[in-house]
C-alpha cells in the first residue's frame, strides 16, 4: 500500500509532477545528446589519431621513445609474435623500421622520415593507399618506394624517377641506395606531407644493415577502451627491461589533452543543465512539502512513524525521477542510434577545413551504455540529495503544529 | 470502572514571538473506561490542547498523564507514535483521511501501520464501513464523499486500530445538522455497544447535549465537572 500511496500521491497534482517528470526527461535527453555526440567525436578523434601513424599500443625496445635512433632497434621474433597474437582483442600487429636519410634527385637534397613497413598491414593500419595521388603503393618484395607529396614536390621527383638515399645505418653501418618512386601520396599534415617515404620493411632492413630488425610494432585492438588492460597484459608477458609498451594516452599526450580539456567544458554544460533541471526538482519538493504538511502531521497523529513517512515521500521522489529518467533514455535512443549509424556530416567548407588535420569531417555519435547509466545516477544522485529537504522537513516535524498550519 | 486516562496538574504555556501564552493552567483530570465525555468551552479555553496533551500530541509544561498507568508524557517522540497507533483514535474536525487513498484504504491504513495481515485489514475495513453504513462507498475516494461521510469513515479509521479510546477534535464542526445528529448517533451507539471510550472536544451543543459528562473549561482551567 506504501507503493500504491506514493504513486498516487504523484498524480494528485498531475500538472506538477507531468512538468517535473519532463524536466527531468528533457534534461536526460539533452545530457545524452550531449554526451553522446562527444564521446563519439573523441572516439573518432582517437580512431583518425591513431590509425595515423601510432596505432593504439606500440612495442619498442627499451628506451627508443626518449632516443628514436636506429640503434634501438630490436627483433621481431617468433616468441614476441607469439606473445602478441594471444593478446585479447588485437586486430593488426604492424611492425615498422623508422629511421632518417638524407634523400637525393638530381641537384635537389632534403631530409626524410624513412619507414619500413609491411605494406598490407600498414595499409590496414593508416589507409595509406587511400592518400596516393600518383602511381601506386609499394609491395612486401618491392625495392621501390612511396614518397610524400610535399617531399616530392621538393625534389622535382615523379613517379618512376630514382632517388638516391644516404644515411647511418644500424652500429655505424654506412647506408646508401637508390630507389625507384612508385607512388606519391598526399598527407594531411605537414610534417609528414614535406618528409615522409616508405619503403618495404625487408627492403628498409636491408638498407639500414638491420637484418630482422625493427624500431617498433604497432598494434591495433577491437575496443579502445581495453587499451590499458592490453598494454597491462603485455607488460605483464614480456620482459620489461628489455621492451617498452606504450597505450595511445603515452604515444600521442596532445591529444589526451585536448580530449580532457573539451571533456572538461562538456561536462561543465552539463552541470549547468543539471543544476537548473535541480531548480525546477527542489521547487517541486518545496511546493509538495509546503502543501502536505497538514497531511504529514495527520498521519504522524494516528500513528506513522516519521521514518516511514520519510520512506513514502523517498517513494515518490524515486518514482518520479526513475519515470523521468527512463523516459529521457528511451526518447534518446532511436536519436542516438540513426545518428551513430549515419553521423552528421560537415558542410564542404568545413569539411575540408577538417580533412586538412586528417580528421574525418564527420560528427558521429556515440552509443557507449556509459552515456546512458552517467545521466541515471547524476539525475539520481541529485534528487536523493535534494530529497533531503523534505525528510528533513518531517523529521523536524512536530505533528500539533503542522495540523495547526 | 477502571480509570483510562489521569491527568495530574496538566499545564501547557506556549511562547507566541516573547508572550507567553498559558494555554492550560494545572487541569486534572480522570476519565473511566466507556465514558462519552465531551470537553466543552469557548474558542481559546484550552480544549484542543488539553486533547492533544491526552492524546500525546503535545507534550504538557508541567504535570503529568497517565494512560492505562503509563506515563505518556516521559516517553520518546518514536514509542510515543506507536503508543498512539495501538491506543488511541483519532478524529479530527476536518475529517483528516488521506486524499489519494478510497475509503476502504483509509481504514486499512491504519491497521498495515499495525503490521496487520492484508486479509485481516479487509475484512475489519468491511466490517467497519458496515457498521457505519458505508460499504457501499468503500472505492471512492474522500473528495468523492460527503462531509458526513468522510466524518464517518474516519471514526471508522479510529475504531480500526482497536485502541483504547478515541479523541475527537470538534468532530461535528464541519458537518450540517443532520450529518452531525447521525454522525453523534453513531458515536453514542457504538459508546453503548461496544463500551468504546470517547472523548471530544467541542462547542456544539448538540453535542454536549449527548454527553453524559461534560467538562467545562475556561482561560485553561476546569471550571466544571458534570456527569449526568
Amino acid at each position: 500500500m506504501y507503493f500504491l500511496l506514493a504513486w498516487r500521491n504523484i498524480w494528485r497534482n498531475k500538472r506538477r509532477s507531468l512538468i517535473t517528470i519532463l524536466s527531468i526527461t528533457f534534461a536526460v535527453l539533452l545530457a545524452c545528446v550531449m554526451r553522446s555526440m562527444q564521446l563519439g567525436s573523441y572516439a573518432r578523434m582517437i580512431d583518425n589519431s591513431v590509425r595515423f601513424y601510432t596505432g593504439y599500443i606500440q612495442i619498442h625496445k627499451q628506451g627508443y621513445w626518449n632516443d628514436k635512433v636506429i640503434d634501438n632497434s630490436f627483433e621481431y621474433d617468433a616468441l614476441l609474435q607469439k606473445k602478441v597474437s594471444h593478446l585479447q582483442g588485437l586486430k593488426l600487429d604492424v611492425p615498422r623500421l623508422e629511421s632518417f636519410a638524407l634523400a637525393s634527385f638530381q641537384s635537389q637534397t632534403k631530409g626524410t622520415l624513412v619507414m619500413g613497413v609491411d605494406p598490407d598491414k600498414e595499409n590496414e593500419l593508416t589507409r595509406v593507399k587511400e592518400k596516393i595521388v600518383q602511381g601506386t603503393f609499394i609491395k612486401s618484395d618491392d625495392d621501390g618506394i612511396l614518397l610524400a607529396q610535399g617531399l616530392a614536390e621538393y625534389l622535382n621527383a615523379q613517379v618512376g624517377d630514382t632517388l638516391t638515399l644516404i644515411s647511418q645505418g644500424y652500429h655505424g653501418a654506412n647506408a646508401a641506395g637508390l630507389f625507384p618512386v612508385r607512388g606519391i601520396a598526399r598527407f594531411p599534415l605537414p610534417f609528414q606531407n614535406n618528409q615522409l617515404i616508405y619503403m618495404a620493411l625487408p627492403k628498409a632492413q636491408w638498407f639500414y644493415a638491420a637484418p630482422g630488425l625493427v624500431t617498433s610494432v604497432s598494434l591495433l585492438i577491437n575496443k579502445p577502451d581495453n587499451t590499458d588492460r592490453v598494454v597491462a597484459q603485455l607488460k605483464s608477458e614480456i620482459d620489461a627491461k628489455v621492451y617498452e609498451v606504450m597505450g595511445w594516452k603515452e604515444l600521442v599526450p596532445d591529444l589526451l589533452q585536448s580530449i580532457e580539456l573539451d571533456n572538461i567544458s562538456g561536462k561543465v554544460m552539463l552541470w549547468v543543465l543539471y543544476l537548473v533541471i535541480g531548480f525546477g526538482m527542489f521547487g517541486t519538493y518545496l511546493m509538495m512539502t509546503a502543501e502536505r504538511k497538514y497531511e504529514f502531521g495527520v498521519m504522524m497523529a494516528v500513528g506513522m512513524q516519521r521514518l516511514r513517512l520519510q520512506a513514502v515521500i523517498f517513494l515518490e521522489i524515486s518514482m518520479m525521477t526513475t519515470v523521468g529518467v527512463l523516459t529521457g533514455i528511451i526518447l534518446s535512443l532511436p536519436i542516438l542510434t540513426y545518428f551513430h549509424f549515419h553521423p552528421i556530416h560537415y558542410g564542404k567548407e568545413a569539411a575540408k577545413a577538417i580533412e586538412s588535420f586528417g580528421v574525418e569531417a564527420v560528427y558521429p555519435f556515440s552509443l557507449d551504455p556509459v552515456i546512458f547509466t552517467n545521466q541515471a545516477y547524476a539525475i539520481f544522485i541529485m534528487a536523493i540529495v535534494l530529497s533531503a529537504y523534505p525528510l528533513w522537513t518531517i523529521y523536524k516535524m512536530n505533528p500539533v503544529e503542522s495540523m495547526r498550519s | 470502572m477502571a480509570t483510562l486516562i489521569q491527568a495530574t496538574e496538566v499545564s501547557k504555556v506556549y511562547h507566541k514571538t516573547t508572550v507567553p501564552v498559558n494555554a492550560l493552567n494545572g487541569v486534572t483530570l480522570r476519565i473511566e473506561e466507556g465514558e462519552f465525555t465531551a470537553i466543552v468551552g469557548p474558542s481559546g479555553c484550552g480544549k484542543t490542547t488539553l486533547l492533544n496533551i491526552l492524546g500525546g500530541l503535545d507534550h504538557p509544561t508541567q504535570g503529568k498523564v497517565e494512560i492505562d498507568g503509563t506515563d505518556i508524557t516521559t516517553m520518546k517522540d518514536s514509542d510515543l507514535i506507536d503508543f498512539r497507533l495501538h491506543t488511541i483514535g483519532f478524529v479530527f474536525q476536518a475529517y483528516n483521511l488521506i486524499p489519494v487513498l478510497t475509503a476502504k484504504e483509509n481504514i486499512e491504513f491504519i491497521m498495515l501501520l499495525q503490521k496487520k495481515s492484508k486479509k485481516e485489514r479487509e475484512i475489519r475495513a468491511i466490517e467497519l464501513l458496515t457498521r457505519m453504513g458505508m460499504v457501499d462507498k468503500a472505492n471512492q475516494r474522500p473528495g468523492e464523499l460527503s462531509g458526513g461521510q468522510q466524518q464517518r469513515v474516519a471514526v471508522a479509521r479510529a475504531l480500526a486500530s482497536n485502541p483504547r479510546f478515541i479523541l475527537a477534535d470538534e468532530p461535528t464542526a464541519n458537518l450540517d445538522s443532520t450529518s452531525a445528529s447521525n454522525l453523534l448517533d453513531l458515536m453514542a451507539e457504538i459508546n453503548r455497544e461496544q463500551k468504546a471510550t470517547f472523548v471530544f472536544s467541542t462547542h456544539d451543543q448538540r453535542v454536549m447535549d449527548k454527553a453524559r459528562r461534560l467538562v467545562t473549561l475556561r482561560d485553561g482551567a476546569i471550571i466544571s465537572d458534570i456527569t449526568r
